[in-house]
């Protein structure tokens, strides 16, 4: 067989550029066949050949339609890194460890409540759940692990938003409960710059500010000392802060509810 | 005729049986799947113009696909698989668009 034979030997590369290059080629012009052109190509010719040309092409067409299926059904991970992948099976594994744990404290629920008769189970655990949401929501004291963390503010360049962003960073740390002087923080906490200071739910907050947070005392003191946080901000406006973690903070301060 | 037929089998085949692909194969199958449509275009190109031998189709079908695969494995043990894939189906892209050219002028002369 010789190499002019070749289907993709037979002409150079040059061709597969736009379609004025066609034109003036330099193969030897013909007359366009036209769509005409394809009929020939169905008669069978010698058929051994012919139909190991089948086959192939069974097997091109079958190859095709089988990895565009496969393709089709996951792309969601098929072109993630490993790390990524390692990361998202950890997390699936902790969800689902977590998850595995609650249907164990409502079976057990469950158990108790369909023990029960009296209802005093049923009782207890609506005690329970309106003390949890009273903390949440700040109508209820409370007590337990946290923080004070006190802003002294000599100079007065505390602002309302580096108070709010303490909040927040608390928040984010786990706070569960905070207060800030004699104001509990709820959900619709505000500070304002006024005349007269810093407001917060419509009292006027004076420094030094004193924050009481229960929660876990090393996340949020690592939180509140991150480099660039919250406590190198507020010592760039020219204040100093201190942090005590207290195995026991008192919350004595609520809100209406 | 036949290579329409088989075509159109296979394609069927595809679609009744839906197989999964064998994780050894993924990488590869694509790669292959490209060189082979390669030499698909080169085959209709040559019966076009009536230079068409099976023996040359079939040597440089199977030859295609076998070189494609074997490059994006050699890719994979040196550790550039991605890059070398790429590169494959930009050469291969070309081909294909060469042999289209081909195609064309053939039949419409333009």
């Amino acid at each position: 067989m010789s190499a002019a034979q070749d289907p993709h030997r037979d002409r150079p590369l040059d061709e597969s550029g736009d379609g004025t290059a066609g034109a003036d080629g330099d193969g030897p012009w013909e007359e366009p066949a036209g769509l005409r052109g394809l009929l020939p190509l169905l008669r069978p010719g010698g058929w051994r050949g012919q139909l190991a040309v089948g086959l192939l092409c069974l097997l091109l067409g079958f190859a095709v339609v089988v990895q565009v299926r496969s393709f089709d059904r996951d792309t969601t991970f098929a072109t993630a890194r490993q790390d990524e992948l390692v990361g998202v099976l950890s997390d699936l594994g902790q969800r689902s460890e977590r998850l595995r744990g609650d249907i164990r404290e409502l079976e057990d629920t469950k158990a108790e409540l369909e023990r029960d008769a009296e209802g005093g189970t049923a009782l207890k655990e609506a005690r329970e759940r309106a003390t949890a949401y009273g903390l949440l929501a700040g109508t209820l004291p409370a007590e337990g692990p946290g923080i004070e963390m006190v802003i002294n503010d000599p100079g007065g360049g505390v602002r309302a938003v580096d108070l709010l962003d303490a909040l927040q960073e608390l928040r984010d740390a786990g706070a569960e409960v905070v207060q800030i002087n004699d104001v509990r923080a709820g959900v619709d906490t505000y500070f304002i710059d006024t005349g007269r200071g810093i407001v917060c739910d419509e009292r006027v907050l004076t420094a030094p500010y004193r924050f009481l947070a229960i929660g876990d005392p090393h996340t949020m003191t690592t939180a509140l000392n991150i480099p660039g946080g919250l406590v190198k901000t507020v010592q760039g406006a020219g204040a100093t802060v201190l942090i005590n973690p207290r195995a026991k903070v008192t919350v004595g301060a609520v809100r209406s509810p | 005729m036949i290579a329409l037929i088989g075509l159109l089998i296979g394609v069927a085949l595809g679609l009744l049986l839906q197989p999964d692909v064998p994780i050894w194969l993924q990488p590869y199958l694509p790669i292959a799947i490209v060189a082979a449509l390669d030499a698909m275009f080169g085959g209709l190109r040559a019966r076009l113009e009536g230079v068409f031998d099976e023996k040359v189709f079939v040597v440089s079908f199977v030859g295609n696909t076998v070189i494609a695969a074997l490059i994006v494995l050699l890719g994979d043990q040196l550790g550039v698989g991605s890059q070398l894939s790429t590169g494959v189906v930009v050469v291969l892209g070309i081909r294909i668009f060469a042999n289209v050219a081909g195609i064309r002028r053939k039949l419409f002369g333009a």
